[in-house]
């Protein structure tokens, strides 16, 4: 049986694969590879890979193994045993129960793996043991290679003080800064005086931004150091402050380098990573539209030094914050493959997987730094299952009841671990894939995104494409005047949505209009049946009362073939379509305007969802005559949610501080909610009496249960 | 005349009577006009101080379209309610409701009623023939806005006649109701005529599909119509369906209930099981009636409906390969497996929210209306009870009366097992469900998706009771019982009960055992499964099939 299982599976994969090498083919035609398919399969390296991870990323290092010649076995935990990954390697091994500690982060149960199938290298991929030095150290006592760097450079990046000290050594621009006791204000004025306004303030104990204050002047500084002394003492019993360079509008922007074990180290140019959410991000481009040639080649340099300051070999990233001026500083070092190397790999030609396991087997590198080229411009959208209407993204959780992702475009990539049919489960990263677009020019490949999110089909999660296309078509983002602070900045109040102009909402309503004819046309549309009134004439005209956001428009449409010619407000727009109501994607030309629409969902009283540049609005058509008439519907008073808590979205009950018949102030915690590695704090809307508790700690609650009743 | 121009200065309330205007003159001509005018002006002159038979017309089909008048038309629009003819005119296509019996008045001479002032030409009913989507339709609306939509002898002889042409031509009848219940002052006449529509309600019922909208109070004997057509739909927080209002129910019980607890829309779709489906609102409810009357055939003499279809009938559904989750004991939506296999994830539920462990609705294959049954193991492992038999049966039983195939997916882990469901007579109950299976002579397609258990998997359109076609899907387990269970009986009191438990889940939790006899035709890849279904629906589209003349069975009700 379980041959059965797999064989159709398999020939799925293959199908995939043949689908994929057909793309880099007609990359290499139009001189853009997504990586090289340079693969010498006389370089021997290993017979047997297995990778220690899970989802896209497995499935991508699994891809480049499958080039080289490398049989892959993959681990897993018992959810996932029919993962894509699991599917794609030629060997699966279940590791564990699905908490991440029991399976994807148990070292036993992966060494065991690793004897039980003889491989003779691990990829760790990112996350999970990628930077785990016993890890490391375990595969080295047993004699298996893995493939990044070595133990010491991993221990070495590892830290943030010691590696701020070699970096510092290497010559590597550091924040520069002060931590310690200052005596008083006079003291504090000459240490700002030597870093250079701005400042940054804040007690050494205070974590985080807690308690930061920024200074530009001395008088700010004096005023600071009061406060933050005063703060120090008072709150965390130690004297000492921080005083550091303040970076204003930083941009987050990494090198990505690659080392050997002879010495050879090259830089693979920068990516651009200013688009974050919750120091995650969201938005990656290669190259940065910041960076001149100067300042690019200073980085790079930087960062090679430090890499063999520490005698990295592997793919390693330097991270640095890059202030308007273009005065850049060190961050830190991540001793792995990162989640956004696919578009290193697009402008580079590079393929950043099998250069880590060559040189993990010892080989050289190939390549010289002046053989590293900028080809184009390549942008990664991280398309996740979260809800970004809640803090720029709230993790969902579902079955991907329909998936498509747009990979019949050109010069699209996407990267992902899951399929139709997949869940996304509250134990492992929300991310979906990741979705990256390449072109010659930045305008071309931002053109491509555009494209390939309208034809991304994601049913069953909540995901945040509204707000990965708002953020590439965003005035600021196009002209690539972007900083960490993005998104609180543009969005101040938290993501609405698209908003829409006059021209697209009535494009808008003119699609929905249009949609709603065309399925009142075939819904009367019956074969071979002849007792269907024959005298009775195809309706040729259309009036109709369209409700979007509250406001209701009249509308008239009159059909001649596939075309609608819609009448609102005085315009006539032409929407032209095939109409295909089966299909997930409906693209449609309005006034000549190519667009691609999805229709999310159509029920009989007209209402009708479609998403529209990305983002999904709920449209009720209704004839004249059901729109004059509903008038007299009673409206339905909506449940009184401030007096309910519900969870906004699954995940386990970490804590609940209070119990019935307790009073909460408005703003006062009730209780914890963890999700996917994120806590949320669930507080009272109001102050109120506690009615009831429904939850317990270690408990699992859905999206939308309820977990307090308020009186 | 005169009401034409009322009509045309865009009375809404007039469309009904202007759309029956329409009907007879071929079209607006002058000629027509003018000849029609000459008549009007031609008995005038002889009849001078007495009013024309044609302003006599005018006038009864004014009152006619006005009902109880205005109002009573405002106070229930005030309800949320629509008027018997608006919601005729939102129900049928435009201009194409065709009225009978605009003049029938109440016979009633007892307590004042035969005053000029207490006869509304029409009463308290519209009724007429129409058509949705183009299909013909047979259709009548009580019209609470006179005398609270009672019925009087003259009210339901106006529904019978509709009736009875109904079922001469074949054509479904569509029941607005929105009545107080009995005209009290004509005493048994409006006995009578309640039994008349029961009647024709049961002489009806498998030759044309009745559903039955209840847009208000239905309440006493009246409840006996509905609960005898085929579907029953209600409207959330304007429709009540009782024997008895709250006000008895206090005085004989002592119970204290509101109207909506009693017999709102949430009673009796979660509850009581009586109504099949609950809307919104008048509009919601009407739009709804219009989507499910296309997958309904007109008679039982017509085929299931094909209607154009985009979705390719060979089209693989590749989440269905994982959708069944490798623990037997974990929970899935069958709904995912539904709204994956059929047209256009286009699925109409019945009874959705009562007894849940069991699905069942209108989907299209390929165009063409099928019933799906299944067994939903996200509540109560899908097991079956005496609620989701009856449910099942009585959905099966439909199809089969409307040449409606039957496509079954069962993951069923048995019957309900307690005191509770053998006091309740599941044995008599469960019994339904086989019987409208075996019974049904329509194409009958089943596909395994996991369990089937004991005499529940018998039950579920095995083979046994004349399926057409049985797939089982590599995840099927086709056997007695459950391991755990089996183990128990098999090795009473021996050890190594875990190494007997493997034992039997290596002989018996797969689809061979029932493959090896031929009990299923096919173990098929569960993303092919909507392809087979279509080809398979083709084939069996010519099936033909009779039982053994009766006058009728005896299922065990």
């Amino acid at each position: 049986m379980a041959a059965y299982r797999v064989t159709p599976a398999l020939q799925r994969v293959l199908l995939a694969w043949k689908h994929i090498s057909f793309n880099s083919r007609c990359c290499i035609i139009a001189s853009h590879a997504h990586y090289s398919t340079a693969y010498d399969l006389n370089e021997k390296t290993f017979d047997k890979i297995l990778i220690a991870n899970r989802g896209e990323i497995a499935c991508r290092v699994i891809k480049t193994c499958k080039k080289m010649g490398i049989k892959t076995v993959a681990v897993h935990s018992d959810v996932d045993s029919s993962a894509v990954h699991v599917k794609m390697a030629d060997e699966a091994v279940c590791v564990g129960p699905a908490p991440t500690n029991k399976s994807y982060l148990n070292m036993d149960a992966i060494m065991e793996a690793i004897r039980k199938t003889g491989a003779q290298a691990v990829h760790p991929g990112y996350g999970f043991l990628s930077e785990n030095k016993e890890f490391a150290r375990r595969l080295a006592a047993e004699g298996v290679t893995f493939i990044g760097p070595d133990t010491h450079a991993i221990q070495a990046m590892g830290d943030k003080i010691e590696s701020k000290l070699i970096a510092k050594k290497a010559k590597v621009n550091t924040i520069p800064g002060f931590d310690g006791v200052v005596k008083d204000a006079g003291e504090a004025v000459r240490i700002a005086g030597e870093i250079g306004y701005p400042v940054m303030i804040k007690a050494s104990a205070g974590g985080g931004g807690k308690g930061m204050r920024i200074a530009w002047d001395d008088e700010e500084t004096r005023e600071g150091f009061r406060f933050s002394s005063q703060e120090a003492a008072s709150s965390f019993g130690d004297d000492r402050l921080l005083i550091e360079k303040f970076i204003d509008n930083p941009r987050h922007i990494e090198i990505q380098v690659l080392a050997d074990k002879h010495g050879n180290a090259l830089w693979l140019n920068e990516r651009e990573c200013s688009i974050q959410r919750r120091n995650q991000k969201v938005v990656e481009e290669a190259p940065s539209t910041f960076l001149d040639p100067e300042t690019r080649r200073a980085m790079g340099e930087q960062a090679v030094s430090l890499a063999r300051a520490v005698q990295y070999s592997s793919a390693g990233t330097v991270e640095f914050l890059v202030d308007s001026k273009r005065n850049f500083y060190f961050l830190e070092m991540n001793t792995r493959l990162q989640v956004e190397h696919p578009i290193t790999e697009c402008i580079t030609g590079l393929d950043l997987v099998q250069e880590m396991i060559r040189v993990a087997k010892g080989y050289p590198l190939r390549q010289k730094q002046a053989d590293i080229p900028i080809n184009g411009w390549a942008l990664e959208s991280r398309v996740y299952a979260e809800d970004p209407y809640k803090s720029f993204g709230l993790p969902s959780i579902g079955r991907l009841n329909q998936y498509q992702e747009p990979v019949n475009l050109s010069k699209v990539r996407v990267d992902s671990g899951i399929q139709e049919g997949s869940d996304i489960s509250i134990y492992y990263d929300p991310m979906i894939s990741k979705l990256v677009t390449y072109g010659s020019t930045r305008a071309e490949a931002l053109r491509r995104m555009e494209e390939a999110l309208d034809n991304y089909v994601i049913r069953g999660v909540t995901h945040n494409i509204p707000l990965l296309r708002e953020i590439i078509t965003h005035p600021l983002f196009v002209k690539g005047d972007i900083s960490t602070k993005f998104l609180p900045e543009v969005y101040p109040d938290g993501f609405k949505g698209h908003q829409l102009a006059d021209s697209e909402r009535q494009e808008l309503l003119a699609t929905a209009a249009s949609l709603f004819v065309a399925a009142q046309l075939r819904s009367q549309k019956f074969l071979g049946n002849l007792r269907v009134s024959t005298s009775q004439q195809e309706q040729k005209r259309w009036e109709l009362s369209v409700e979007l956001e509250k406001g209701v428009h009249a509308v008239t449409v009159s059909s001649s073939g596939s075309t609608y010619t819609v009448e609102l407000a005085g315009k006539s727009l032409d929407v032209t379509s095939e109409w295909n109501l089966a299909s997930a994607l409906l693209p449609v030309s309005i006034n000549g305007t190519q667009r691609t629409v999805q229709c999310i969902s159509r029920s009989p009283g007209g209402e009708i969802s479609l998403q529209y540049l990305g983002t999904v609005y709920k449209v009720t058509v209704l004839s004249k005559l059901a729109e004059a008439l509903s008038r007299h519907m009673p409206e339905k008073v909506p449940e009184d949610t401030s007096s309910i808590l519900r969870s906004p979205m699954p995940g386990s009950v970490v804590a609940v501080s209070v119990s019935p018949g307790d009073t909460v102030a408005e703003g006062q915690e009730i209780c914890v909610i963890e999700a996917m590695k994120m806590q949320n704090s669930m507080t009272a809307a109001r102050t109120a009496k506690v009615k009831s508790v429904h939850c317990k700690p270690g408990e699992t609650v859905g999206e939308g249960d309820v977990l307090v009743e308020l009186e | 005349m005169a009401a034409f121009t009322v009509a045309s200065r865009g009375c809404r309330l007039l469309c009904g009577f202007r759309s029956l205007y329409k009907k007879f003159p071929p079209s607006h001509g002058g000629a027509v006009a003018s000849a029609r005018s000459e008549l009007r002006c031609l008995p005038r002159l002889y009849s001078v101080g007495h009013v024309s038979v044609q302003e006599r017309i005018d006038n009864k089909r004014k009152a006619a379209l006005i009902g109880g008048g205005q109002n009573r038309i405002d106070a229930q629009h005030k309800r949320g309610k629509l008027t018997a003819r608006e919601r005729v005119e939102l129900l049928l296509d435009p201009d194409t409701f065709v009225e009978y019996d605009m003049f029938v008045e109440h016979r009633c001479s007892d307590f004042g009623m035969e005053a000029d002032h207490n006869k509304y030409p029409g009463d308290s009913v519209v009724t007429g023939q129409g058509r949705i989507n183009g299909r013909l339709v047979y259709i009548f609306s009580q019209d609470f806005t006179v005398f609270g939509g009672s019925l009087s002898g003259a009210h339901a002889q106006k529904i019978c006649k509709i009736m009875d042409q109904a079922m001469m031509v074949g054509a479904p009848v569509i029941g607005l109701n929105d009545s107080g219940g009995a005209r009290i002052q004509e005493g048994v006449e409006s006995l009578a005529g309640y039994a008349d529509i029961f009647l024709r309600n049961v002489m009806a019922s498998g030759v044309v599909p009745q559903i039955s909208l209840i847009m208000g109070p239905c309440a006493g004997g009246a409840v006996y119509s509905p609960a005898l057509t085929d579907f029953t739909f209600m409207v959330k927080d304007t429709s009540y369906l009782f024997i008895t209002g709250p006000d008895v129910v206090k005085s004989v019980t002592n119970e204290d209930v509101t109207q909506e607890e009693l017999g709102g829309a949430k009673t009796h779709t979660a509850v009581s099981g009586v109504a099949h489906r609950a809307f919104e609102n008048d509009i919601d409810a009407l739009l709804n009636l219009r989507q499910f009357f296309n997958f309904l055939p007109l008679s039982n003499k017509d085929p299931a409906p094909v209607i154009e279809c985009q979705d390719p009938s060979d089209r693989l559904v590749p989440g269905l390969d994982t959708v069944v989750p490798f623990e037997s004991t974990k929970a899935y939506d069958m709904l995912d497996i539904i709204q994956g296999i059929v047209d256009e994830r286009e699925f109409f539920e019945i009874m959705p929210s009562y007894a849940k462990n069991i699905v069942v609705g209108f989907a299209r294959m390929n165009g063409r209306t099928v019933g799906i049954v299944g067994n939903q193991p996200k509540v109560a492992s899908g097991c079956l009870d005496i609620n989701s038999s009856v449910k099942g049966a009585r959905f099966v039983r439909f199809c089969d009366a409307f040449n409606i195939p039957i496509i079954t997916f069962v993951d069923v882990p048995g019957f309900l097992p307690g005191t509770a469901q053998e006091y309740g007579g599941i044995i008599r109950h469960g019994a339904k469900l086989l019987f409208a299976f075996a019974e049904a002579t329509i194409p009958k397609i089943t596909v395994i998706t996991r369990k089937a258990y004991g005499g529940a998997y018998d039950v579920m359109s095995s083979k046994h009771l004349r399926g057409d076609v049985n797939y089982a899907w590599p995840t099927a387990e086709v056997a007695v019982m459950g391991a755990k269970g089996a183990v128990q009986i098999i090795f009473r009191g021996k050890e190594n009960q875990e190494e007997a438990e493997a034992e039997y889940v290596e002989k018996f939790a797969n689809p061979f055992p029932a493959a090896v006899r031929g009990f299923v035709d096919d173990i098929i890849q569960p993303s092919s499964t909507r392809r087979r279904i279509c080809r398979d629906l083709e084939v069996l589209a010519s099936k033909k099939q009779t039982n053994p003349w009766k006058k009728h069975a005896n299922i065990p009700l």
